[in-house]
């Protein structure tokens, strides 16, 4: 009986001893991730770093990306997070990240020998993980992330079948766009398709032509509850899914398919034009080499304003701050993103890379998206985003008018009812 | 032995079986006990999964009880647990019977029937996506059910079977019972089984006919083997979800939301935290109050 005691006690000790325990520093760095079609790479940059250095850096994969994020919130909560990892969410929540002290900030390290690391990357994306001062979240102003490489959403289209259609040169308006989808129904071509089931890309084609029908201040007006969803110019921009509609353009079922199922039937040549990120280069290359197709930004409605595109940061690591080996870590990162990596990782992953000095070694087709980066915006950058509570009601407010349940006016009233609900919250 | 020395030994040996089940007990309180009290606790505060959490009393509890998309999604996993328990449980009878029979083949229709359940839900949902698919290439539909409809002579039955809001439900539901099936038709089965053959032998001396030994002898003997797999199917179909993710993402506007869509959404999509445990707070008491009711339900049939 003693004995059980001993042993019973010997291991809750054990077992307390290995909560309390305090990271130390070592020689090794370990990184979270979530990139699947990164992974090889990264573990060979991870590789030639410590043949160089010495240092090792154990490159940790857990995917999907959902499954990521709760790891890292899980984990977080019970502070045991890596050297190195990424934060999938919203702005608001880095901020929280940051305010909770898990996040080192590397203003000083960007900012040493006159800025060489800060400058040679996009600033664009830069800015995803940038607070400025006085920021709406309340975070001390710095730079707190890193981009590994950066993406932007634009519209793609495949040159064999608009040529099928008679098309020989691609849309430069939403009128053109229209009448080209219309051309393309008529040989029997499904005009678009992109994984509207995915509500964040059916929002970021929306955003898109809310830049252009209003301009960005309106929209950060109505952010703030000053302009309303039912103003005019709103209308206008629900408008557009009616026209995409009734015009034939969508490809059946939109609002529930997946992104890979819409890259796969972009690949398959099963529609003419999608709407889609920059990843999508190494997607479609694996389902059909032979893909022939170009870049443009979403033809605009307007030439009142300009129609900005989605584009940031593509993938950001940060640093844990209470990591030990938080130098190494910023060290690691440095050297990850500086030219020769970056070009390995263009390479070998075919996204854009977050280095300026690495662009010139990109294929034809990602520097068709790389010249998107200038007109283009994210969330994370805005001053302000909406209440996420609206953006759902907005989201599934545009699915409806797509399914042709409600109309433009009744979906801004309901956004607008919601909006008016969180306002008196105080949110 | 005196008094004394009997009460030591009764101590030390309550005490013995204590630390035997000590490993058990805190496996269950840590992975247990401290997560759903976690959940009442966070149901009563506003927080977005990092950062300070704020007291807002019963706020999310109220906002619960106005939030027609959560009834709405609690609508919806009832419709398709109502699909399940006429439709797969009746399936699943119908083929416990014939496979109760000497019927040619038996061992082979007995895996194949078990085989959807054994399959995960995503690569269920991805099959019937590619079954379902509404789009056209080269003239002929891609999906294979649309395909079958228009070549057989149906093109008017052809239709954007998960895109549109009238059928999206119902064929999630089917797809459902079709995945389900398996487990009901093996429990109802081995529930036949049971059954002695001796009862079938003393009707059909009886004379009684084929229908009257089913209703007579049959029912009786596997009822509380029915209302198992009642209960089963209310409490797995209630709480579907990956099959909804798998065939519709986030869903078709509202029409395709199930509480556990709700609960994740509040999770990831809105991160409410708060509002999310309360959401399953009170989905957790709809399904106690389920399961109660139909425990009840069960002991009194097996008392007739």
């Amino acid at each position: 009986m003693r004995k059980l005691i001993t042993l019973c006690s010997c291991l809750m000790l054990i077992a307390l001893a290995g909560c309390s325990q305090t990271p130390k520093a070592s020689n090794k760095i370990i990184l979270w991730h979530w990139m699947t079609d990164r992974n090889d790479t990264l573990q060979k940059l991870a590789q030639q770093y410590q043949q160089e250095t010495g240092i090792e850096v154990s490159i940790q994969l857990y995917a999907p990306s959902e499954s990521y994020s709760q790891k890292v919130i899980a984990a977080a909560q019970a502070n045991v997070l890596p050297d190195i990892y990424g934060i999938l969410d919203k702005k608001s929540i880095v901020a929280d990240f940051i305010k909770a002290g898990l996040v080192a900030d590397l203003t000083n390290a960007m900012d040493a020998d006159g800025s060489r690391w800060k400058n040679s990357l996009f600033d664009k994306a830069l800015a995803d993980r940038r607070f400025d001062a006085g920021n709406i979240y309340g975070v001390t102003p710095g730079i707190f992330g890193v981009p590994i490489d950066v993406s932007n959403e634009q519209m793609l289209y495949n040159k064999k079948l608009l040529s099928k259609a008679g098309i020989s040169t691609p849309p430069k308006t939403f009128d053109e766009f229209i009448k080209d989808s219309q051309a393309l129904s008529r040989v029997g071509v499904i005009p678009f398709v992109s994984g509207w089931g995915e509500l964040w890309l059916l929002d970021c084609f929306a955003s898109n032509y809310a830049f252009n029908i209003m301009g960005e201040e309106k929209i950060f007006a109505t952010y703030r509850g000053q302009i309303k969803y039912t103003d005019p110019d709103w209308i206008k921009v629900f408008n557009v899914f009616v026209a995409l509609r009734d015009k034939g353009v969508l490809m059946d079922g939109i609002v529930t398919k997946g992104n890979k199922y819409a890259e796969q039937d972009f690949a398959l040549e099963r529609a003419a034009f999608t709407f889609n990120g920059s990843w999508c280069v190494n997607v479609y290359h694996n389902m059909n080499p032979n893909l022939d197709y170009g870049v443009i930004p979403p033809p605009p409605i307007s030439s009142m304003h300009t129609l900005k595109i989605w584009g940031s940061a593509g993938s950001s690591f940060v640093v844990n701050a209470g990591s030990p080996n938080k130098d190494k870590a910023i060290a690691f990162l440095k050297w990850l993103t500086a030219k020769e990596q970056q070009v390995i990782l263009a390479q070998e992953t075919s996204n854009l890379p977050s280095n300026k000095e690495a662009l010139s070694v990109i294929s034809s087709i990602l520097g068709e998206f790389a010249k998107g980066m200038d007109q283009s915006t994210h969330p994370n950058i805005w001053p302000l985003n909406e209440d996420p509570l609206v953006s759902e009601a907005f989201d599934r407010g545009l699915q409806a008018i797509i399914i042709g349940e409600r109309t433009p006016q009744q979906v801004a009233l309901d956004v607008q009812t919601v909006k008016d609900r969180q306002m008196a919250k105080g949110h | 032995m005196n008094s004394k020395a009997k009460s030591a030994a009764i101590f030390k040996e309550n005490l013995q079986n204590f630390f035997f089940v000590l490993p058990a007990l805190t496996i269950f309180c840590i992975f247990y006990i401290y997560p759903f009290l976690n959940m009442i606790f966070l149901s009563f505060h506003e927080w977005r999964g990092i950062g300070p959490m704020h007291f807002t009393g019963l706020q999310n509890y109220k906002e619960l009880m106005g939030d027609h998309l959560w009834w709405n999604s609690i609508w919806h996993a009832g419709y398709i647990t109502l699909i399940a328990l006429t439709f797969q449980n009746a399936l699943a009878f119908a083929l416990a019977l014939a496979c109760d029979r000497d019927i040619r083949m038996k061992q082979f229709y007995r895996v194949v029937f078990f085989l959807p359940p054994v399959l995960s839900e995503v690569v269920v949902g991805l099959i019937w996506n590619w079954i379902l698919n509404p789009q056209m290439q080269n003239g002929q539909y891609i999906g294979l059910l649309n395909h079958l409809l228009y070549t057989s002579g149906l093109p008017q039955l052809v239709h954007n079977w998960l895109g549109d809001p009238k059928t999206a439900l119902t064929t999630i539901a089917i797809v459902n019972s079709w995945k389900g099936f398996g487990w009901g038709f093996l429990i109802m089965l081995a529930g036949l089984q049971t059954i002695d053959k001796q009862l079938y032998e003393a009707a059909r001396i009886d004379g009684a006919s084929g229908w009257k030994t089913f209703t007579n002898v049959t029912i009786p003997m596997i009822l509380p083997v029915l209302l198992v797999v009642v209960i089963l199917t209310i409490l797995g179909c209630m709480q579907v979800f990956v099959l909804i993710l798998s065939m519709v993402n986030e869903g078709l506007v509202n029409h395709t939301d199930v509480p556990v869509t709700r609960i994740l959404s509040a999770m990831t999509g809105t991160n409410r935290f708060g509002y999310a445990c309360a959401e399953a707070m009170i989905f957790g008491l709809i399904l106690v109050c389920v399961s109660f009711v139909m425990k009840r339900l069960s002991d009194k049939a097996k008392q007739a």
